[in-house]
């Protein structure tokens, strides 16, 4: 019980800390309240699309940068407009601040600002997923050691 | 209680179609409509949901399962058909127009949210979308599904008896289903969305959620 005890006090002080850190921001924190014993992994599913999505739309956008005969910026803006949609979705504050900063620089068709601005959201990215599996992780470790996972309300 | 039993008994659940290009969003949605206890079909096309409805061969609004369909939840920005061309398309067909449609927006613009009621839409909704802008759409639906059949009621009343009683305006006076003050939606929404006092009550609404 101690063991189970202890997990969850990590998974609040993770929590917590990717909160502070402005990794995700109150609309996560939503999401978390639509999860309940029906749907105990809500959150996770909707993370693994977001995933799904992000991953898709960086690639595009790198192949759409790297063509030699011209860009195609109203491509750009597509995935941007697409991305910042999703990520404000679920709540990842800085991957959309990074398309949000990412738009700027598409609008102004500044193609070097444009793979800089790649390169951060590709950060950012990172950063998330990172942090998230970590999360996940020590859900699924609470939940196999038999405890619940904390809920917010 | 009449009216609580009829309404219940005739949609124990309140269909959505929900509309939205993005998976993350579908899911998202999807979970906020089932939560409010509603059934749900997510399309990721407004063509899609035209094929839903059956639009086509103008059949009635009965799915491919055989659901009415009660609420059309649609994102604006989608590539192919807009929710706003999906929302003209829904509002133009004799058959489906009655279906009340909210529109989902990551862009809060006074113009686009202006021609979306003109069509006829009756919310505009700002995303990210939460559960209590959810749960105030389902209620305002109820509303108006009530207070249209307490109108069918007073009608069919008045050819059986003389009483003048059936006149009186108040249709919260036979229900038990608490009625919102939050809700000012009038009963019929082909009139109400051309009419710019609901607007810009309709604009302050949506200013208090921001």
């Amino acid at each position: 019980m101690d063991f189970v005890n202890q997990l969850q006090r990590k998974f609040i002080d993770y929590s917590s800390s990717l909160h502070r850190e402005g990794i995700v921001d109150d609309q996560f924190t939503q999401l978390r309240k639509l999860e309940d014993e029906n749907s105990p992994h809500f959150v996770m599913e909707v993370a693994s699309l977001f995933f799904e999505d992000c991953e898709k739309l960086i690639n595009n956008m790198a192949i759409a940068l790297e063509q030699k005969q011209g860009v195609d910026f109203k491509q750009i803006d597509e995935c941007i407009h697409q991305l910042k949609g999703s990520s404000s979705s679920i709540g990842a504050m800085r991957v959309k601040n990074a398309c949000i900063a990412f738009r700027s620089f598409s609008d102004a068709q500044n193609r070097e600002g444009c793979l800089r601005c790649l390169q951060q959201l590709s950060h950012e990215y990172s950063l998330l997923k990172n942090k998230l599996q970590t999360l996940f992780l020590l859900e699924q470790q609470i939940v196999a050691a038999g405890g619940s996972i904390p809920r917010v309300h | 209680m009449e009216v609580a039993g009829e309404v219940l008994a005739s949609e124990s659940q309140l269909h959505v179609l929900a509309v939205d290009d993005s998976h993350v969003d579908r899911k998202v949605i999807e979970k906020l409509l089932k939560i409010s206890s509603c059934k749900v079909t997510t399309v990721e096309s407004g063509a899609r949901a035209l094929q839903f409805l059956g639009l086509d061969e103008e059949k009635g609004s009965l799915g491919f399962n055989g659901l009415k369909v009660n609420l059309i939840i649609t994102d604006y920005s989608m590539p192919g058909m807009t929710g706003y061309e999906l929302l003209k398309k829904i509002k133009r067909s004799s058959t489906f127009r009655e279906i009340p449609v909210v529109i989902m927006s990551s862009e809060n613009i006074l113009t686009r949210i202006d021609s979306c009621l003109e069509e006829g839409a009756e919310e505009f909704l700002v995303k990210p979308v939460k559960l209590s802008d959810v749960k105030r759409v389902m209620n305002d639906c109820i509303m108006r599904g009530e207070t249209e059949g307490n109108k069918r009621r007073r009608v069919d009343k008045r050819k059986f008896e003389d009483d003048n009683h059936a006149s009186s305006s108040s249709s919260s006076s036979s229900s038990s289903i608490p009625s919102s003050p939050s809700s000012p939606l009038p009963s019929s929404p082909s009139t109400a969305a051309t009419s710019s006092p609901l607007h810009s009550l309709k604009r302050a609404k949506l200013r208090d959620h921001n």
